[in-house]
């Protein structure tokens, strides 16, 4: 065991929620907030009522549409991918038979998981939050533990109001220095993904930290912590300070008055120690990061907007070679060439790494009085409910739209529709899109998706090809 | 559940890094709410190919067409092996296609949570050992048979060598025992409603109060 005052903030969350110590660095953790989806949901659900089992802790669970409707406007039950409806009603009904809240389809709340949870105050930091979809490490942003699990541990959550779990490695990732123009959350961690590879997580919980963070907005953080699955992290998240705080003061659900002041003291002492020790620390120099454009079928398959993708002589083992030969046979790229310039058929903003106001508004002012370039289908869809009212009534949604762009309902849309047979690029097309993950057939059949920021994303669809958004912006 | 003790079985080499989850079962093979039924829909991108007559047909090149691979029930894959999402119906696909160990350097965390719920055996060896092991398999025209011996945690090559692995207890005995993963945890619910009593006096933000409670309420579809 570490010592008492060498612990990480992590540390001190896991400690905190350890119902039982199940020996082998395993342990019974408590799940402070268990949230739902259509698609892992119906299935926990289903698990729940063919094995009898009960609903434990109904008032710490909660529940949203976002997978699997659609996003096309005057949206329904009924779906585009096909068999959809029976998760939103499977979802729906277990929700009224265990007294489960969801925020459905014409409720203000809906919106994507990741994306409704911080905004409701429902991820409050020092708290353990529990879906079934990988991207719970989103919520680290606020400084909340999020564990992705499978529909089982669903089922388990819910039942006993906890999951069994080995206790992952603590690494540290320092973001050292500001970001350059034209360089934004997204690219930092691309650029880190790209560094340290796809598979650099595995098995531990990642804490962000370092100056460039500190000055960062929570939806910033919000898309850094996104994409720590995207390095195989078993969570990801950034320590609460100020900009946290005030953030989440006053959101639905987080706590008020003299609560607030004692449960502020709380997270503050969460605060990883001087004399904490990490099994893995790693800095970045962030000043020199360029936007960030992947060429590949993983995350890691990355590169600087400006630079080349990897050559045939580039040094890399046989093994990586034999990947990379497979990744540009999917993506249709030879070795050596630029990204630059590369003609792209359609373009997305959306998703629960960037599907925010702040994204949204970044995108709006580059898209204001341009038209995205004939031919491209560009498709934007808000994180959320509360995001597409506020960019509304803020302007965003007349600029996206006479620059050429659809405005869509909130949902994960095109992030993992198009893989699913719903709404969809067309197949083969070659687009640029501000989600995490760039596997093979995600967005469609032989769709390939160049993950990039919001801004590039936006640039990229004006100039029809993939573009610096730099040159804009000096 | 049944146990998992020992088998020796063909195994098939899939060696690249990263395969992801969305690779194991595309999202179009998943749509339906049910929890067995998905090993037609394992590998799908890989394993079919569509005919000029717009039908799937199995596509011979994908080494899980050909024999003797097809009756593998061992997997060899590279590492972060079912990186990606957490859909459990990867699991289930290799499941239901008949795997019931996969033999990785390294896993995707959530699917190698999610193979102990489903008696999958996910086994970490280094890549070299991996390697070396497909190499034989390989060699024998996959007639070779690799052993699994999870109650003495050694994988047995074709020729004889042996490679033991670490493994974490608690969850090996999880599969040795067959225990079924939402009641195992049943039995705990007096240390359950220990924890929260203690932790509603020392963070009681974490839970609703009687008006949070209500708003809460009236969501309940
Ligand atoms: S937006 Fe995409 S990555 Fe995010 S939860 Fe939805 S499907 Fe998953």
């Amino acid at each position: 065991m570490p010592v008492a005052e060498g612990l990480t903030y992590f540390d001190k969350v896991w400690n905190d929620h350890i119902v039982s110590d199940l020996g082998h660095n395993t342990c019974l953790l408590h799940v402070d907030r268990h949230f739902l989806h259509e698609l892992s949901g119906a299935m926990s659900f289903k698990g729940l009522s063919e094995k009898g089992h009960k609903v434990r802790n109904a008032e710490l669970t909660f529940a949203t549409v976002d997978h699997v409707v659609d996003t096309v406007p005057g949206r329904s039950d009924l779906t585009q991918i096909p068999n959809g409806t029976e998760f939103i009603r499977g979802l729906r009904q277990g929700c009224r038979q265990y007294g489960v809240p969801l925020y459905d389809l014409g409720d203000d709340r809906q919106g994507i998981v990741h994306v409704i949870s911080p905004e409701l105050g429902l991820a409050l930091p020092g708290t353990t939050l529990v879906c079934g979809d990988s991207h719970t490490c989103t919520v680290g942003g606020v400084g909340t533990i999020g564990f992705g699990v499978g529909s089982t541990d669903g089922e388990v959550a819910l039942t006993s109001q906890c999951v069994i779990l080995t206790k992952p490695r603590n690494m540290r990732v320092n973001f050292d220095g500001a970001l350059p123009s034209g360089v934004y959350p997204k690219d930092l961690i691309l650029y880190l993904i790209g560094q340290v590879s796809a598979k650099a997580g595995v098995g531990f919980a990642v804490e962000f930290a370092g100056e460039a963070l500190r000055s960062m907005s929570i939806e910033g953080r919000l898309s850094i912590c996104n994409m720590a699955v995207e390095m195989s992290a078993r969570t990801g998240f950034i320590a609460p300070d100020s900009v946290t705080y005030e953030y989440l003061n006053g959101k639905p659900f987080a706590p008020q008055g003299a609560l607030w002041d004692r449960a502020v003291a709380y997270w503050d002492s969460l605060r990883s120690d001087e004399a904490a020790r990490f099994d893995e620390e790693i800095s970045i120099d962030c000043s020199r990061i360029s936007p960030q454009v992947t060429w590949g079928t993983s995350p890691e398959h990355v590169i600087n907007i400006d630079n080349r993708v990897p050559g045939e002589a580039d040094d890399a083992t046989a093994d990586d070679r034999a990947d990379i030969r497979k990744a540009f046979a999917y993506t249709r790229l030879q070795p050596g060439m630029p990204l630059e310039g590369l003609a792209i058929d359609g373009a997305f903003i959306g998703s629960c790494t960037n599907s925010r106001f702040s994204d949204l508004e970044v995108a709006a002012s580059i898209l204001r009085g341009r038209k995205v370039a004939p031919h491209i289908q560009a498709i934007c869809t808000p994180g959320s409910m509360a995001v597409k009212r506020r960019a509304e009534a803020a302007g965003i949604a007349d600029i996206f739209k006479a620059a050429g762009f659809e405005w869509r309902e909130p949902g994960c849309s095109l992030c993992m529709s198009g893989g699913a047979g719903g709404e969809s690029f067309v197949p083969g097309a070659r687009i640029i899109s501000s989600t995490n993950r760039n596997f093979e057939h995600r967005q469609g059949k032989g769709v390939i998706s160049h993950l990039a920021s919001p801004a590039t994303v936006a640039w990229s669809a004006v100039e029809g090809k993939i573009a610096d958004v730099r040159k804009l912006v000096q | 559940m049944d146990r998992f003790v020992k088998i020796k079985e063909v195994a098939a080499p899939l060696l690249q890094s990263n395969i992801d989850t969305d690779a194991i079962i595309p999202g179009n093979q998943l749509m339906r709410v049910s929890h067995s039924g998905f090993g037609g829909g394992l590998f799908a991108n890989w394993r079919y190919r569509t005919e000029t007559n717009g039908e799937r047909a199995e596509n011979p090149d994908f080494i899980l067409n050909q024999a003797p691979y097809k009756q593998a029930k061992i997997l060899l894959a590279g590492p972060n092996f079912a990186c990606g999402s957490s859909r459990e119906t990867a699991v289930w696909a290799l499941r239901d296609w008949g795997f019931v160990c996969i033999i990785a350097p390294s896993f995707g965390d959530i699917f190698y949570a999610n193979c102990f719920k489903n008696r999958v055996l996910p086994i970490m060896l280094d890549f070299a050992a991996v390697k070396a092991i497909a190499g034989q398999v390989e060699d024998s025209n996959g007639e070779g048979r690799v052993t699994v011996d999870l109650e003495h945690c050694l994988v047995t090559a074709p020729d004889g060598r042996q490679f033991a692995f670490s493994i974490n207890d608690y969850f090996r005995n999880v599969l040795l025992q067959g225990l079924d993963p939402v009641s195992a945890v049943l039995q705990y619910e007096t240390a359950i409603s220990e924890f929260q009593e203690a932790d509603r006096m020392r963070r009681p933000w974490v839970y609703p109060d009687a008006e949070t409670a209500q708003k809460i309420e009236e969501s309940v579809p």
